[in-house]
């Protein structure tokens, strides 16, 4: 930081008014540029001639207020497949993972599973794994299930696919010395792994995790295919009562704001890390 | 005499590449053995392959009498005898100076953790990194890391203390600190197995020095005598690029 014993150069002066100089510039470039983005949006948008028809079937405020309550207790079951599907994915991916770490030959059926399964898995469309474990697992068991847990089932399956490979790439991002060492000082393969590689792994694997996390808020409003009347599916309901689409723009607000906090979250703690690894360098 | 750690005729190859080639080497409790050799002559694998970090091809190794290259025995069991520092510290990153240290007091010798950090910290005192023991190891300096390193080593009082070229990540002016700590060990009687490249201090603190070429031990006996009078042509030509 600045030095009160010593003055500024001459030199320094001129860089720091040059700098200014430039900042300025770069404020009013960006001020520029959304007004005539703002302009664009106005002309190609809003001076559209379907944009009356538009507004009254999509934002009309009235469906709005109307809507909100069924779309919101739809909303809530949403919130309990994803507070669900969390814990059971986290548990579910973790164990896939480890079992892919695995080392020695007798463990080569296990990875091989486990290989296969995130193959297959990331490969299906999620609504396609819906359709299946929603309509197959009643018809093997031969009664009914709770829809909630079918579609929890669902999104398990998918993304702990995705989610164990997150997990598995965390683990092979630390560093072979550190189990060698662990292991030197006689700590076993499960000790090393709790002690020493989860905790630094899971550091590695936070802001991909968290994306996962993001991409799984939105993903849960896909159970509607199933049957359960969640907030898609409530939107869908109070459409054809209303014949505005209005409801749709209400689950999709929800949907929206719940995910800002993670992601913004996300933001900050990928910020962080970064700071932290960068230290000093303006680049 | 009968040896504290007995290694005969070990073999280790690393896929096609042959990397020891029948070594023998022992030491006593309270010796102090030095390694040398140049970059690839085995050293670290021998190091590594006495802990059991790697398997051997060949050979037998005997810690007490009891032959630990036997795959029967507890590979733990026997690792947690012996203390390991590495040329990059491997310090874990996420643990506290502190945590660092007792991490096997606590989990592999099963000792309460107020003892445990009770040891720490008088060990942590004595090397005169007290006030950094609940630092994370990258707020410290190279030779500070390295410092606590040893003293990671040490925390479980092992019956033999490995040092594989300790020194070699430092800075120069980070080293004598390093190289001062060994050296109280070595007077204390801590038995002490090191790969090193520095010279003058294997042969200011060694009772022995050992030096590997290619696989094989080509030289060994007590410094004076292997750094002024080398028999071998490979071993004069090794020291001469050291001493240059």
């Amino acid at each position: 930081m600045t030095d009160a014993a010593y003055p500024p150069s001459a030199l320094e002066l001129d860089r720091r008014a040059y700098r200014k100089r430039q900042s300025t510039k770069s404020v009013f470039v960006a001020l520029v540029s959304t007004l005539a983005f703002a302009a664009v949006v106005w002309l190609t948008v809003l001076n559209t001639p379907g944009w009356a028809g538009v507004q009254q079937s999509f934002f009309d405020p009235a469906t709005f207020w109307s809507s909100l309550p069924r779309v919101w207790e739809g909303f809530l079951l949403n919130l309990q497949v994803l507070a669900l599907s969390v814990v059971t994915v986290a548990i579910f991916a973790t164990v896939i993972a480890l079992l892919r770490t695995l080392r020695g030959a007798v463990f080569f059926p296990v990875r091989v599973l486990a290989a296969a399964y995130t193959d297959v898995f990331r490969g299906i469309p999620l609504i396609i794994v819906l359709y299946l474990i929603g309509f197959g697992v009643p018809a093997l068991l031969n009664q009914r299930v709770p829809l909630i847990l079918l579609g929890t089932a669902a999104i398990t399956i998918t993304y702990s696919a995705y989610v164990s490979e997150v997990i598995r790439a965390g683990i092979e991002a630390v560093h072979p010395s550190q189990r060698i060492a662990a292991r030197a000082m006689g700590l076993g393969y499960a000790q090393t792994l709790r002690l020493v590689v989860l905790p630094q792994a899971l550091r590695k694997m936070t802001p991909p995790l968290m994306n996962d996390f993001v991409a799984m808020q939105k993903d849960v409003g896909l159970v509607s295919i199933i049957g359960l009347v969640d907030a898609v599916r409530a939107a869908q309901i109070e459409t054809s009562l209303s014949y505005n689409f209005t409801p749709y723009i209400v689950a999709a607000l929800l949907f929206v704001l719940l995910a800002i906090p993670t992601i913004r979250l996300t933001d900050w703690y990928t910020a962080r890390l970064q700071r932290r690894e960068q230290m000093g360098s303006v680049v | 005499m009968s040896a504290l750690l007995q290694a005969i005729d070990l073999r280790k190859s690393f896929g096609e590449r042959s990397v020891l080639r029948g070594v023998s080497v022992e030491i006593a409790a309270h010796e102090v053995v030095a390694v040398i050799g140049a970059s690839g002559s085995g050293k670290s694998t021998l190091l590594r392959c006495l802990n059991l970090l790697e398997t051997i091809d060949d050979g037998q190794i005997l810690l007490g009498g009891e032959d630990i290259s036997d795959p029967r025995v507890d590979a733990n069991r026997v690792r947690a005898r012996f203390g390991a520092v590495f040329q990059s510290y491997n310090l874990f990153p996420h643990l506290s100076v502190l945590d660092n240290v007792t991490l096997s007091l606590r989990y592999v010798h099963k000792v309460p953790r107020a003892a445990a950090d009770e040891r720490g910290m008088r060990l942590l005192e004595r090397v005169g990194l007290a006030d950094k023991a609940r630092e994370h190891p990258d707020r410290l300096s190279g030779g500070q890391q390295q410092r606590a390193a040893i003293v990671r080593a040490i925390a479980t009082d092992p019956e033999i203390l490995l040092l594989d070229e300790i020194t070699s990540a430092l800075d120069p002016e980070l080293v004598g600190e390093v190289l001062e700590l060994v050296r109280e060990l070595a007077d204390e009687g801590t038995t002490i197995l090191m790969a090193t490249h520095e010279m003058a201090f294997a042969r200011d603190v060694a009772h022995r020095v050992v030096f590997l070429d290619a696989g094989r031990i080509l030289e060994h006996g007590p410094p004076a005598e292997v750094f002024a009078n080398p028999r071998e042509e490979r071993t004069k030509e090794f020291l001469t690029r050291f001493r240059a």
